[in-house]
């Protein structure tokens, strides 16, 4: 069987196909390479969501296979199945309540041992079973040899080797999982055991709960997470045992409080049995390729060095490709189509000219010369994942998270946000504890992007002459200081001060798959144009009509009224109604404040303009505008992904609402102090 | 028999191997690490510890880095070299 054969027949007809449809579960570690078969069967045949109620990515995709067509189910990364995040929780219940046909778990050949133990808990699940033994080149490497009918023979469920990156193994995978379908594959698997001290208290919780288990839930299993501790099955236990036998269950499991080890040794004895029977280590004693690497990419002194030039890389990469794609799709794409809508002019009303071209143009445009910003850090971000050296990045970074209560994870994403707010947002995703991701994404905006940048790079020399780059770094060096008090302040206070764990798999580094990359990059530009992009067109068309209405004159519209009305506000700040209305403008995009004095200031051109405003403005107020642009709330773009991100209102607004009040307290403070030093 | 004290992760150097004992008052982190493979009696190697920060140990053929907090509260027992 080809592969180019399975996804050239890859049809979505829902009408005409009377093909049974199979559904086939995806399950494996993290680092398994599960994405890499995943697409490798998909191709781009997939769609991306989220688990009903949950911030979990969901992926899932079609192919034939044979007669049949198969939606393959990407179930979330997990090590074990015990209620230890949501991840694992959407795995099992998934499995348990939806049923799949078949599940195939990924288990890399090169940390078999670790990977098994997932395999150690799937075997006891009602669902037919097929082992995918991924990286086999990888192990090879590290001095491994995997004999996987060995392992088939051992654990009694079919276990194909595959080597994913490379393509290799899959039509056997496809095949045994066919077989498994049609029913011409009994599996004889030998499940592990509990310690033996623990066997007749496993005996007597069988006993206790006997004919009051739920569906879908087997007996036997719900009595294993009872043992182990589980919160969820425990709960849900305790609701729905009679009376008495739930205090019966609670003198056993009081009896036996270490009975989680004795669960969790039960099963990794069955795996080291299990790899003393099909691992050979022909070359012993090696050092390997990872170990050699660690010894520079974690090391204290260098590895921040080298963290430094792989920052430096990915920067250097944005501006020499991407900034110019930037001002290429701008100049051609959005300058053309707005020339070209105002060309047609004479054919309908004005306003309807101006909402098309200052509206829904610039809205599409920014949503459009994103874009090449993110293709190329998602790219590097998902390189560097690939590669192995994210989980290095979070290492060497961790001591310095810590002060906000986040880990090294939390440093990538949050970096990122010095070229765009918007990647920094969705790259959040590579944190693994929800309050963690979500403190990160409250502080994210913070982070001086490039357009802020750009604002300051424009007023800084005409406020402060030969002192601006001075001032630029302090401003710089200011918004940090914010983000770090803020990460501190909110940890405290939302969080209560809860440290999540740094306990984090560090994998082997192996060379970049460029298909994981390709469609990591695809699916997140895919995804911001699609949800970001429409939240971004609405808001970029709410402020055009608020600088426009009633009368159509920036000057008289409904935006500077507003503007005019908050004038007492900013008079704390030093800003007079102009400067206000710049900041609420910068709003749709943090340039737009330099586009917005312009028209206010008589269509000055921008030569003239940051003059005109260094006479007008005295330095204290242009310094406390250049602090309020730097810590105000973030632009449309941000807003929408943290929208989407967090998947609610009240987490977006609670980001607005300390930006909003930060900026405006701290360019207060700035303003008071600036002219306490002039005078 | 010699008698061994036990004593936390973090007091091994890099290089030195020990077995795992018991978690001290870690419940949070207990089925993380559980699944992640620190049983009774697994042997771990401690790879990189620089004396402050996180460390990386190598169990079950695999890397594992652990903050310094997390890390002292895993209990072990050095092996003889």
């Amino acid at each position: 069987m080809n592969l180019d054969t399975l996804h050239g027949s890859k049809k979505l007809d829902n009408s005409a196909t009377e093909a049974k449809t199979s559904r086939i579960a995806l399950v494996g570690q993290p680092n398994t390479g599960k994405s890499t078969l995943f697409n490798l069967l998909t191709g781009l045949n997939q769609h991306v969501g989220n688990w009903p109620g949950k911030t979990v990515e969901q992926k899932q995709g079609f192919f034939t296979l044979g007669d049949r067509k198969i939606n393959l189910i990407d179930l979330p990364g997990t090590y074990s199945l015990t209620a230890n995040s949501p991840e694992e929780i959407i795995t099992r219940e998934f499995i348990l309540r939806e049923e799949p046909d078949v599940v195939v778990a990924v288990v890399s050949a090169a940390t078999l041992e670790r990977s098994l133990y997932l395999v150690a808990e799937l075997i006891a699940l009602p669902t037919p079973l097929v082992i995918a033994l991924n990286m086999v080149d990888v192990a090879e490497h590290e001095g491994l040899r995997v004999e996987a009918d060995v392992l088939q023979a051992a654990i009694g469920v079919p276990v194909v080797p595959i080597t994913a990156t490379r393509a290799k193994g899959i039509s056997d995978l496809l095949k045994v999982v066919m077989q498994t379908l049609e029913g011409k594959i009994i599996s004889a698997a030998r499940l592990p055991e509990i310690r033996a001290d623990h066997r007749q208290a496993l005996k007597e919780v069988i006993s206790i709960i006997s004919g009051s288990v739920p569906s879908p839930y087997p007996t036997d299993w719900a009595a294993l997470k009872l043992l182990e501790g589980d919160a969820e099955i425990t709960n849900m236990m305790q609701s729905c045992l009679p009376d008495g036998k739930w205090e019966a269950v609670h003198d056993v499991l009081r009896e036996h409080d270490d009975a989680m080890l004795a669960v969790a040794s039960g099963r990794y004895e069955w795996v080291v049995r299990m790899v003393r029977a099909a691992v050979a280590r022909p070359r012993p004693g090696q050092i390997s390729l990872t170990e050699r690497l660690d010894r520079w990419a974690t090391h204290p002194i260098s590895g921040p060095i080298i963290l430094a030039g792989v920052l430096g890389i990915v920067f250097w990469l944005t501006f020499t490709v991407g900034a110019p794609l930037q001002s290429w799709l701008e100049e051609q794409v959005v300058v053309r189509l707005a020339d070209l809508t105002s060309s047609a002019q004479g054919s309908f009303p004005a306003w309807i000219s101006s909402l098309l071209v200052e509206g829904v143009i610039g809205g599409v445009g920014s949503v459009l010369t994103f874009l090449p910003i993110l293709a190329i850090f998602f790219a590097a971000f998902g390189f560097l994942e690939d590669v192995g050296y994210m989980a290095r990045a979070a290492f060497v970074m961790d001591n310095l998270m810590h002060l906000m209560g986040l880990h090294g994870r939390s440093f990538l994403p949050l970096f990122l946000g010095f070229g765009c707010n918007v990647p920094s947002v969705l790259g959040t995703r590579v944190i693994d504890s929800r309050q963690a991701r979500f403190l990160t994404i409250l502080i994210a905006p913070f982070m001086p992007c490039t357009a802020r940048m750009a604002v300051v790079a424009f007023l800084a020399p005409a406020f402060f002459g030969s002192y601006a780059t001075l001032v630029a770094l302090g401003l710089v060096a200011l918004s940090l200081l914010v983000l770090m008090l803020s990460g501190i302040f909110l940890n405290l206070v939302i969080f209560k001060g809860q440290r999540s764990a740094f306990i984090m798999e560090m994998p082997l580094y192996t060379l970049p798959n460029w298909r994981t990359i390709g469609m990591l990059v695809w699916q997140r530009g895919l995804s911001f144009v699609q949800k970001a992009g429409s939240t971004i067109l609405v808001l970029s068309i709410i402020v055009w009509a608020l600088s426009r209405l009633p009368d159509g004159n920036l000057e008289t519209s409904y935006l500077a009224g507003f503007g005019k009305l908050v004038e007492p506000i900013g008079q704390y700040m030093g800003l007079d109604w102009r400067l206000m209305v710049a900041l609420l403008a910068s709003f749709v995009a943090k340039e737009n404040a330099i586009a917005t004095l312009g028209v206010v200031f008589g269509n000055a051109s921008e030569a003239t303009l940051a003059q005109t405003l260094a006479t007008t403005f005295s330095p204290a107020s242009g310094l406390a505008f250049l602090t309020a642009s730097m810590l105000f709330i973030p632009c449309a773009a941000t807003v929408a992904v943290i929208r989407q991100e967090t998947g609610s209102w009240r987490w977006t607004f609670l980001n607005l609402g300390l930006m909003l009040f930060v900026a405006l307290v701290v360019s207060s403070v700035v303003y008071s102090i600036a002219n306490l030093l002039v005078i | 028999m010699e008698r061994y004290t036990p004593l936390s992760l973090t007091q091994l150097k890099a290089g030195e191997k020990a077995a795992f004992i018991n978690l001290v008052g870690g419940r949070g982190i207990a089925g993380r690490l559980t699944s992640l493979g620190f049983t009774p009696g697994v042997e771990i190697t401690m790879t990189q510890n620089s004396g402050t920060g996180p460390l990386i140990v190598m169990l079950r053929g695999a890397r594992v880095a652990l903050g310094r907090r997390e890390a002292q509260k895993i209990m072990v027992q050095r092996e003889q070299s």
